[in-house]
C-alpha cells in the first residue's frame, strides 16, 4: 500500500472521543472481577486445605523422625509402637494394606471391567437404564456397612469353605472392599468406552467382527487411558479404604502376605490410635502422622503413574 | 439399463430396494446393478441417500435399532439376497469390504491394522499374516512408506497414509466388493490422486462402489454412474453417457451446476 492510500482513507483520521456504544462498561467489568475473585477464593480454599494437611503431616513426622531413625522405620519388621519394647517398622502396615488392596483389586478390576464392557457394548438402552442406578446405589453405601457385612456375613460364609479362616481376615475385608470399588471402576471404564467414536466400531464391524471382537479388539484398546485411570482410582480407593479393614481385618499388626490372616493396614492403625487414649504429642501418637505421610506418598505415586499413563495412552481419535 | 448389453457380469443388483430409518423412508424402490470389476460412482446432492444405499450392501444399518430394509440386493455368484433375514451380516461383511469417509485406523500397530481381518477370521500362521500384510500394503501403495515401521501405531501416519492403510486393511481379506464412502473428501489433492490411481488398479480384481461429491473424480475413475436425488435413483448409465448427454434434466442440472 502507498502512503497516499492511508491518508486518503476517510476512516483512518484521528479518532474523536470514544463513542458511548463502544465505551467500557464499568458495571460489567466490576461484576466480572467479583465473580472471578469468588471463583479464585474457592479454588484457593481447596488448595490451601491440601497444603495444610501436607504441612501438618510433614511437621509432625519430622518430630517423629527425631525419635525414630528413618532406616528403622523402613526396614524394621515389627510394628509395636504402643509396647514398652517399641518398634516402628512401617513395612508391617504396608503389607496389610498391600494384601487387602490386592484382594480387593482382584475382584474390582475384572468385575468392573466386565460390567463396563457389557453396559457399553452389549446392553440395550433399557438394561442400561436399570443397571446404572443400581450400581450407583452400591457405590453410595457407607463403608462401615460394608465392614459389618464382611464381618458378619462374608467371613462366616468363607469359613464354610475355608474352615481354618480366622474371624478377622484380610481376605474377607478385601473381597468386600472389592465389591465396594466395583461401581467406581465400572462407571469410569464405561464412560471411557462409550467415548470411543462410533466410526471406529463401524470400521471393526465392517471387517466382519462379532460384537465381542469389536469390544475386545477395538473398543478396549481405544479406551486404554480411560481404563487405566479407572483402575488407578480403584487402587487409590483400596489403599485409602479405612472402615472395612478396621472392622473386618482385625487390627493386629502382622507382617504377612497371606490374605487368610488378620492384619492391620495403615488406615486401620490410624483409626485405632486416633480413637485410643494416647496423650497428644507422645511418640505413640506421632506415629499416625508418619503413617499418614506414608499413605499420602503412596497415593501421590499412584496419581503420578495415572497421569503418566494418561499421557502415554492418550486417545488419538 | 439392460444388463445384458454390458460385457461384464453383474456382481450385485438392487431390486426394488426401499430403506427406512424408523418411519423415514430414505431409499425409494431402487433398481440398480453393480457390474463385476467395474467402478460404479454414486453422485447426488447431500442427503439424497448415497451413504444409506452404500451401507445396505454390507448390512451396516443392522447395527442400529429401528432400521428396516425392503426389497433385495442380489449378490452373485451366490444368487442370494443379502438383505434376507437368513443371511448372516457378519458373513456378508467378510466378503464385502468398506472404506469410510474419515480414516478410522484401529488403535493398533500398522501391521496389526492390516492383519485385523485375517485375525478375526482365525488366521494364526505368522507366515501367512506376514505375506498377506505385505501384499496388501503393496496393493494399497503404502508398503514403501511403512515397511520399516510396521510396529508403529497407525495414528502416527498422515491422513492420506491412514486412508491407504484402511484400504490395505480392507484388501487383506480379499473382498469381492469394496464400498467407498467419500474416501478422499478428507484428503489433499496429492493423496486424493494416489487413491484414485489405486482404485484404477484395484478394479482389475474387485468390484467397486464409490460415493463421491467430486464430479471430476466420478468422471475420472468410474465406469458407471448413478445419480440419486431425494432417495430416488434418477439415472444410471455408463459414465461417459451420463456426463456427456444425460437423459434426465435433473442429472444435467446437477452435473453442469457442479462442473461449470
Ligand atoms: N441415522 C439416521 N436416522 C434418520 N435419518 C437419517 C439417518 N441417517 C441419514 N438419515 C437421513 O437419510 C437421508 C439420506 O442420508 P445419507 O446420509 O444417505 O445422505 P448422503 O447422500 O450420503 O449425504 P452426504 O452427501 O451429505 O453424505 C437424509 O435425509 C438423512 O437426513
Ligand atoms: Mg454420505
Amino acid at each position: 500500500m502507498t502512503e497516499n492510500s492511508v491518508t486518503d482513507n476517510s476512516w483512518g483520521g484521528p479518532a474523536g472521543r470514544v463513542s458511548p456504544r463502544l465505551a467500557k462498561n464499568a458495571l460489567r467489568n466490576w461484576r466480572e472481577r467479583l465473580i472471578e475473585g469468588l471463583l479464585f477464593c474457592m479454588a484457593a480454599v481447596s488448595v490451601l486445605t491440601t497444603l495444610g494437611i501436607v504441612y501438618v503431616l510433614v511437621k509432625e513426622s519430622i518430630i517423629f523422625f527425631q525419635h525414630v531413625r528413618i532406616v528403622d522405620f523402613l526396614t524394621d519388621t515389627r510394628w509395636t509402637p504402643l509396647f514398652d519394647d517399641a518398634h516402628y517398622g512401617i513395612l508391617v502396615l504396608i503389607s496389610g494394606t498391600l494384601v487387602s488392596s490386592a484382594v480387593a483389586l482382584a475382584v474390582a478390576i475384572p468385575v468392573g471391567t466386565i460390567i463396563a464392557i457389557y453396559l457399553s457394548e452389549f446392553a440395550t438402552a433399557r438394561v442400561r437404564e436399570v443397571a446404572k442406578p443400581i450400581l450407583e446405589v452400591l457405590g453410595g453405601i457407607p463403608t462401615i456397612v460394608f465392614g459389618y457385612f464382611a464381618l458378619m456375613v462374608v467371613t462366616p460364609l468363607l469359613q464354610r469353605v475355608l474352615p481354618e479362616l480366622p474371624g478377622f481376615s484380610l481376605l474377607s475385608a478385601g473381597l468386600v472392599m472389592g465389591v465396594m470399588i466395583v461401581p467406581y471402576v465400572s462407571s469410569l471404564s464405561e464412560d471411557a468406552m462409550r467415548a470411543v467414536p462410533m466410526s471406529l466400531r463401524e470400521g471393526a464391524y465392517a471387517m466382519g467382527s462379532t460384537r465381542l471382537q469389536v469390544a475386545l479388539k477395538v473398543v478396549v484398546p481405544a479406551a486404554t487411558s480411560g481404563l487405566a485411570a479407572s483402575y488407578i482410582l480403584g487402587i487409590s480407593r483400596a489403599v485409602g479404604e479405612t472402615m472395612i479393614v478396621a472392622v473386618a481385618a482385625g487390627m493386629q499388626p502382622n507382617l504377612t502376605f497371606n490374605p487368610m490372616e488378620p492384619a492391620a493396614t495403615i488406615t486401620s492403625f490410624i483409626v485405632q490410635v486416633a480413637l485410643g487414649d494416647l496423650p497428644h504429642g507422645s511418640i505413640g501418637y506421632l506415629t499416625i502422622f508418619a503413617a499418614g505421610l506414608t499413605l499420602l506418598l503412596i497415593t501421590l505415586t499412584l496419581n503420578v503413574i495415572g497421569l503418566w499413563m494418561r499421557k502415554k495412552y492418550r486417545e488419538h481419535y | 439399463m439392460n444388463p445384458n448389453q454390458h460385457p461384464y457380469p453383474v456382481k450385485a443388483e438392487a431390486r426394488k430396494l426401499n430403506f427406512f430409518y424408523g418411519l423415514v423412508q430414505a431409499l425409494k424402490a431402487i433398481d440398480m446393478p453393480l457390474y463385476e470389476r467395474q467402478v460404479t460412482a454414486l453422485i447426488g446432492p447431500s442427503g439424497c441417500g448415497k451413504s444409506t444405499f452404500l451401507r445396505c450392501f454390507n448390512r451396516m444399518h443392522d447395527l442400529y435399532p429401528g432400521n428396516r430394509y425392503e426389497g433385495e440386493i442380489v449378490f452373485h455368484p451366490d444368487n442370494t439376497n443379502l438383505l434376507s433375514t437368513e443371511v448372516d451380516p457378519i458373513e456378508v461383511r467378510m466378503r464385502i469390504g468398506m472404506v469410510f469417509q474419515k480414516p478410522n485406523p484401529f488403535p493398533k500397530s500398522i501391521f496389526e491394522n492390516v492383519a485385523y481381518g485375517l485375525r478375526v477370521r482365525g488366521e494364526r500362521n505368522r507366515r501367512v499374516l506376514d505375506d498377506k500384510v505385505e501384499q496388501s500394503l503393496k496393493d494399497a501403495a503404502l508398503w514403501n512408506e511403512v515397511k520399516d515401521r510396521l510396529k508403529d501405531m497407525a495414528f502416527n501416519l498422515s491422513g492420506g497414509q491412514q486412508q491407504r492403510l484402511c484400504i490395505a486393511r480392507a484388501l487383506a481379506t480379499d473382498p469381492e466388493l469394496l464400498l467407498f464412502d467419500e474416501p478422499t473428501s478428507a484428503l489433499d489433492p496429492i493423496a486424493t490422486a494416489s487413491i484414485e490411481e489405486l482404485m484404477h488398479d484395484l478394479k482389475k480384481r474387485v468390484t467397486i462402489l464409490i460415493v463421491t461429491h467430486n464430479m471430476q473424480q466420478a468422471a475420472r475413475i468410474s465406469d458407471h454412474t448413478a445419480y440419486m436425488y431425494l432417495g430416488d435413483l434418477i439415472e444410471f448409465g455408463k459414465t461417459d453417457e451420463i456426463f456427456i448427454k444425460p437423459r434426465d434434466k435433473r442429472t444435467e442440472d446437477y452435473i453442469t451446476g457442479r462442473l461449470s
